[in-house]
């Protein structure tokens, strides 16, 4: 127990979502009686166990949405677990994000000797370091300024340079490192060198696997609210990395390109794709297996009357190897604002080898009708190599005959 | 327990929220912080000409504008309290889903910024006091015990409908109305023989908020005052407002640290 810094036994947490929120006295007052109400119970984290060390770099790991920032707020004691139990020994400070409490309204002083407060600093402690604080955060000039009259830059540089004052047995990082250009980012990764080499104790939760592989002793790897495993930071990525090509809905670009993208009046919001006998989500198809797709898509406004069309595009801009519409197979589409509409998709791969692009929209039938949605970047597909070339291999039988006069053999 | 509520850090961070709550309070007008004294003090004036000069409600009760300028005084602290209260652990949801600070904090700076405004406010009282040249009565030195009071039932409400708001957002509306009730149902503005109804005037005084503005009045101002002692004489019921305010804070501090482990997700 003395050398251990956080344990964590066997610890779950289930946010509970009504479906719709009761917060008003007078539909709790309805709705008491009613012991149906609809709840959905969103499993966060299921049965988390792991030790921290003292002097450790921990890197926890996932994707979006895999739990990794729940487990860090319940870490940080902002959110109280379901079951289980979290042990802390010593002081801990978490960095969810920088220049939390941060007042417009205030002062550049004023606002450093207040988010000092937060992190846990007497004034006296603040007089001494203030004059560090302005001077890595290179805002002399600016500091009896209101903070709103900052550039965001300038704010971030201020928070990160009292962020890193604070002196506690255990720091809890989020991506915090993400942000600001290249100078800052400079300074930061020389911070935690620094944090690395004082045997600082430090969780860090990332899905940035270089930061993972440079810093931490060991690493943890979530997935779906589970540990998929606790280790060497070599063996996490591999196993992250396994992950992530496992995973179909892709993770949204940011800078998608808007001519891939529009979005006005439905959306795509979930797509999938598995292989059809085992049902497993997949991103690689052997050549003759059938790929069974999955789109999801949300209106936010009536829609009477629509086609979605779906394609493969080889490569990004390459042509279309298959593509078709739900006007060619009759199939009416449309619905009030809200509603969900999936549209399912069983095609053989008969394609050549290679990557493709999953096109699909939705459009009015009208001729220059209104286009509600677009995205050529609804997924990507690896195919394999087929036994045959060509820009495809349809299904096909040959057949040979001959006539006439026949070698004897 | 009670040494590590308030540990080092603790206070540092009190201190620094209710510094930065002074700061903002008077930002960017031109007198600032002169309006917590400057208004309190129309306020009087406003008082004076309506209810001495027009209404001429408190004949017979002496000093009535100084009497009637304490009444509004602590009447106004415990709306300020509740009200600012109320909705400050959703305003602050910033801070409580990203820093673990106890949430207490919150509540508490909040209640001694109402107090800082209160005792501004109470030297007003004591500057007019000394202009009606009312005598000094020794009985004020219950004064701290009454203020006491009245900061503790607020503090308990406080508590109670901070962490209720952040389940049901009605409570703000609910509490508004709640409070104009009280306005009127405390002898804020008559005076309580005002009353000829003896039982009226005993069921009002039940409330605590009207027991603690009379006793203050008649410990500081005038004995001439009506004060549940008076009214009740030997009977136990003289100590109904008192268990109010003890069961008050009692719920108010229980409910509030069964909720405030959940503040984070459910704001």
């Amino acid at each position: 127990m003395e050398d251990t810094a956080i344990k964590v036994e066997g610890v779950s947490k289930i946010f509970k979502l009504p479906h719709e929120k009761n917060t008003s006295v007078k539909s709790a007052l309805i709705n008491f009686h009613k012991r149906d109400r609809s709840y959905e119970m969103q499993k966060a984290l299921q049965d988390i166990s792991f030790e921290v060390k003292k002097g450790e770099f921990f890197g926890i790991v996932g994707r979006n949405g895999s739990g990794k920032s729940t487990l860090l707020k319940l870490l940080a004691g902002i959110y109280t677990p379901t079951s289980g139990a979290i042990q802390v020994n010593g002081s801990l400070t978490p960095f969810i994000e920088l220049g939390v409490g941060f007042n417009t309204e205030l002062t550049g002083r004023e606002n450093v000797f207040l988010n000092g407060a937060l992190l846990g600093f007497n004034r006296k402690d603040m007089h001494k370091m203030y004059k560090d604080i302005v001077g890595f955060a290179e805002l002399e000039k600016f500091m009896d300024q209101k903070l709103k009259n900052y550039s965001s830059g300038m704010q971030v540089r201020l928070a990160f340079s009292i962020a890193i004052r604070a002196k506690s047995d255990i720091l809890l990082i989020d991506e915090v490192l993400a942000v600001g250009d290249t100078a800052f980012q400079a300074k930061c990764s020389e911070y935690f060198r620094d944090i690395k080499n004082s045997r600082q104790t430090v969780v860090l939760v990332t899905h940035d696997m270089k930061a993972v592989n440079k810093y931490c002793n060991r690493a943890l790897v979530l997935d779906n609210g589970q540990i998929q495993m606790i280790g060497d930071p070599k063996q996490a990525t591999e196993i992250y990395d396994e992950i992530n090509r496992f995973s179909l809905l892709e993770e949204p670009e940011k800078l998608m390109a808007s001519e891939d993208y529009v979005e006005s009046g439905a959306k795509v919001i979930k797509v999938t794709v598995r292989e059809a006998s085992s049902k497993e989500e997949r991103k690689f198809f052997k050549y003759g297996e059938y790929i069974d797709i999955s789109i999801k898509y949300r209106l936010s406004q009536d829609i009477k009357d629509a086609i979605i069309d779906i394609g493969l595009r080889y490569g990004k801009e390459g042509q279309y190897y298959f593509y078709s519409t739900t006007k060619y197979w009759k199939i009416k589409v449309g619905g009030k604002k809200g509603s969900i509409i999936t549209l399912n998709c069983r095609l053989k791969n008969i394609f050549n080898a290679g990557r493709f692009h999953l096109v699909t929209s939705m459009f009015s039938p009208k001729r220059g009708g209104q286009l509600f949605t677009m995205n050529r970047r609804a997924a990507k597909l690896e195919m394999g190599e087929p036994p045959l070339s060509g820009v495809v291999v349809p299904d096909h039988k040959i057949n040979v005959v001959t006539e006439g006069n026949k070698h004897d053999s | 327990m009670f040494l590590r509520v308030f540990s080092k850090k603790n206070r540092a961070l009190l201190a620094e929220l209710v510094r930065t709550d002074f700061k903002l309070r008077y930002q960017g007008s031109a007198l600032g912080y002169a309006w917590s004294l400057l208004r309190p003090l129309l306020l009087f004036v406003i008082l004076y000409i309506v209810f001495v000069k027009f209404l001429k409600l408190g004949n017979g009760v002496p000093h009535y504008p100084v009497y009637l300028l304490l009444g509004i005084i602590l009447w106004n602290f415990f709306i300020e309290m509740t009200t600012q209260s109320l909705t400050s652990i959703v305003g602050r949801g910033d801070l409580i889903r990203k820093i673990r600070i106890p949430r207490w904090i919150i509540i508490l700076s909040n209640s001694i910024s109402a107090l800082i405004n209160l005792f501004l406010n109470l030297i007003v009282v004591v500057f007019f006091l000394l202009i009606n040249h009312v005598d000094l009565l020794k009985t004020s030195l219950w004064l701290p015990l009454i203020l006491f009071e009245v900061y503790i039932l607020a503090l308990g409400l406080s508590l109670f409908l901070s962490a209720a708001f952040v389940k049901y957002r009605d409570i703000q509306y609910i509490w508004e109305v709640i409070l104009q009730a009280g306005f009127y149902l405390t002898p804020i503005l008559y005076p309580l023989a005002r009353i000829t109804n003896l039982t009226f005037q005993k069921l009002l005084m039940l409330n605590p908020m009207a027991q603690a503005i009379q006793d203050a009045r008649y410990s500081s101002i005038t004995h001439q005052t009506t004060t549940i002692y008076g009214l009740f004489e030997g009977g136990w019921y003289k100590f109904i407002p008192f268990m109010i305010v003890a069961v008050i804070f009692i719920t108010g501090l229980a409910y509030f640290r069964k909720e405030s482990k959940y503040f984070a997700e459910n704001i």
